[in-house]
């Protein structure tokens, strides 16, 4: 077997693409920019108190008071009329309407709320003399790895293997298809297989660049751990590469038309944009779309890639997730090869 | 090498109903160069690409160096050099580095310093595809036909569009395989390009062979070695123009009048008396050497190249 073929054609390959800034732009510096603003909008502060309305009456000023002894409350005194407005609009959490009994008026469904529920409760039987029965102590806990950021950025690592792949992939060979390349290719004696397998290849060498970019981005600037092997890390993001790889091939195996694969890739990846917890978990999907949302292959690569970066999961242990990103790109790999249009 | 380089018998491609290529018989010899001539949508495209093995044809054989793509596919892809019509090679990548990728394909051929000598692209070596003039980017497509050092090689409109200078390189290409004993065979619909490169041409239109000859022998059947062309003022009694000596065939062709006639010096002046004695005014009159151009507007009436 000659493998020079293979290798000029990645090379090609790696070529083009670093030499188009606008394509290293979209795999480089955006997912860099998109975990900076995440990065920076989710940062874990010290908790802000929970503002809360206390309408104008006699006791209005009393209450206030009481409040204000809590570090989790920020008390104001409002005109009757308009309490019932900054409830609404989300201003404050709750409103303590004085009177026989006094009122809490909240919004359940907002957590806010509902805390805001407890502290004043809690603030006012105090200020009014009840006692605990059990003494209590707090200790409080803010740990790297378990910060938003730290949940994010595995998954900004899977979204990128996913769509450098495809993008790169799909447009790639469109666009080849479409200039009659891929029918000057196969009028030599050049093997197919070796020209898909070079779209693969020519993946993981830049998969390498922009991880370690991601990555190496997210440990400088929010100190996100990896807390598993290198290797353990490689492994996951090689067979996300690939299967992402597989997946671009085979969206775009029969496609003449920049347009018309586009859309295909869209209609692929929208799925997984939602339901493979990129941004938030997977469990917060109800019970009965989980066996979707788990056969997925980026629901699989990002659950492996947290495994591996916040719980210093070992390769045996991301067996599972393995296996399903495998078997996706060994089907489309294959699928594509059958359904190949060259001309 | 001796011997038949393609064949092809009773090939038949048909696209929904349109029938692309009508039943086609051919044979090259080795070391010939042969044309396949004819308007666009005349078929030449799918008879090249069914000869070279990129479309499958619904019935016929093809047979290539003794060969057939069935049992022989992947050696015979070796043994060939192949430019498609309107390939567009990777913009991004460089002369050289597109020989490169080619010549990777095949296990003995040229080296790209030679090709890019053959095609005369020496000084664009590092230059992209991108910068390259449109008869640049034919050479360089011309190149990767080359990089195998081919035994049969197929042009599909090698000129088409070209500058004068690229047409002139492409023919000198042409000529030095030819003359190294390789088989060449092209499209084409420029007639000048056919008579002077190939041996043979055969005249192909709706997807069959109409005539195949020698250029020379192709001119000769008209019967006679000139074309009177001419407009008048009014129409003109075309039988009246048979009856003047020496005319073999008298075509209107939109406002002109063609005669295919054997001796211009006699019928000229034959031509203007009939125009004056009929008093109809002459707008236009031109006369040339007859053509393949002539071969084909007497075989079916219309031009090769009809917009």
């Amino acid at each position: 077997m000659r493998l020079d073929p293979l290798r000029q054609l990645i090379l090609a390959k790696l070529r083009e693409l670093a030499r188009e800034p606008e394509a290293l732009f979209w795999i480089f510096v955006f997912p860099v920019l998109l975990a900076l603003a995440l990065g920076v909008a989710f940062r874990s502060a010290a908790p802000e108190p929970l503002p809360v309305a206390v309408e104008d009456g006699p006791e209005g000023a009393a209450i206030v008071a009481a409040l204000e002894a809590s570090r989790d409350l920020r008390p104001e005194v409002v005109p009757h009329g308009e309490a019932a407005e900054r409830l609404r609009t989300g201003k404050v959490a709750l409103v303590v309407v004085p009177g026989e009994s006094w009122t809490y008026w909240f919004d359940p469904t907002r957590p806010d709320s509902r805390l805001a529920r407890l502290a004043v409760d809690d603030a006012l039987q105090r200020s009014a003399g009840r006692t605990d029965p059990v003494a209590t102590v707090d200790r409080t806990l803010t740990e790297r790895g378990s910060r938003y950021i730290d949940f994010l950025i595995p998954g900004l690592v899977g979204m990128n293997l996913m769509g450098t792949g495809m993008w790169g992939i799909g447009f790639y060979i469109v666009n080849a298809r479409s200039k009659r390349l891929l029918k000057r290719l196969v009028a030599t004696p050049m093997r197919r297989w070796q020209y898909l397998l070079a779209q693969i290849g020519g993946r993981l060498v830049f998969l390498v660049l922009e991880v370690g970019a991601l990555v190496g981005f997210a440990s400088l600037a929010f100190g996100v751990p990896l807390r598993g092997s290198i290797a353990a890390l490689a492994a996951m993001c090689a067979l996300g590469g690939m299967t992402f790889a597989g997946l671009g091939l085979l969206v775009a195996s029969r496609a003449r038309t920049i347009e018309g694969v586009s859309g295909l890739m869209n209609l692929v990846m929208l799925p997984m944009w939602i339901l493979s917890g990129i941004f938030f978990s997977t469990s917060r999907f109800p019970d009965v779309v989980q066996p979707l949302v788990q056969a997925l292959p980026l629901t699989a690569v990002i659950d492996g890639l947290r495994a591996v970066m916040l719980d210093g999961a070992g390769i045996a242990a991301v067996a599972d997730e393995m296996m399903i990103a495998g078997a996706w790109c060994a089907l489309s790999f294959l699928l594509a090869l059958a359904r190949f249009r060259w001309s | 090498m001796n011997g038949i380089a393609i064949r092809c018998r009773g090939v038949v491609k048909r696209y929904d109903a349109v029938v692309a290529v009508d039943g086609l018989d051919l044979e090259v010899a080795a070391g010939e160069c042969f044309g396949l001539l004819g308007p666009n949508g005349a078929g030449k495209t799918t008879t090249v690409e069914i000869l070279e093995g990129l479309i499958a044809p619904d019935a016929g054989s093809v047979e290539l160096l003794g060969c057939t793509w069935r049992r022989d596919g992947r050696s015979l892809r070796e043994r060939l050099g192949i430019q498609l019509q309107e390939t567009q090679l990777a913009e991004k990548l460089s002369v050289v580095e597109t020989i490169r990728l080619f010549r990777s394909f095949y296990r003995r051929g040229r080296t790209a310093d030679e090709v890019l000598a053959l095609v005369g692209l020496e000084e664009k070596r590092n230059a992209w595809v991108r910068k390259l003039s449109g008869g640049q980017r034919q050479r360089l497509s011309l190149a990767c036909a080359l990089v195998s050092d081919p035994e049969v090689l197929f042009l599909d409109e090698p000129t088409s569009g070209l500058d004068p200078q690229s047409r002139r390189r492409v023919w000198d290409v042409v000529e030095a395989s030819r003359a190294r004993g390789g088989t060449v065979m092209l499209t084409t619909h420029y007639m000048e390009e056919a008579a002077r490169l190939c041996d043979r041409v055969a005249i192909v239109d709706h997807g069959r062979v109409i005539a195949l000859g020698r250029p020379a022998e192709l001119v000769a059947s008209l019967g006679a070695e000139h074309v009177v062309e001419f407009a008048a003022a009014a129409p003109v009694d075309l039988a009246s123009l048979r009856r003047i000596e020496g005319v073999r065939d008298v075509v209107e062709d939109g406002g002109s009048v063609r005669l295919t006639v054997a001796e211009v010096h006699r019928a000229v002046p034959a031509l203007l008396s009939a125009l004056d004695r009929a008093g109809i005014d002459l707008l236009r009159l031109a006369t040339h050497h007859a053509t393949l151009e002539d071969v084909f507007v007497a075989l079916t009436g219309r031009h090769l190249r009809e917009e």
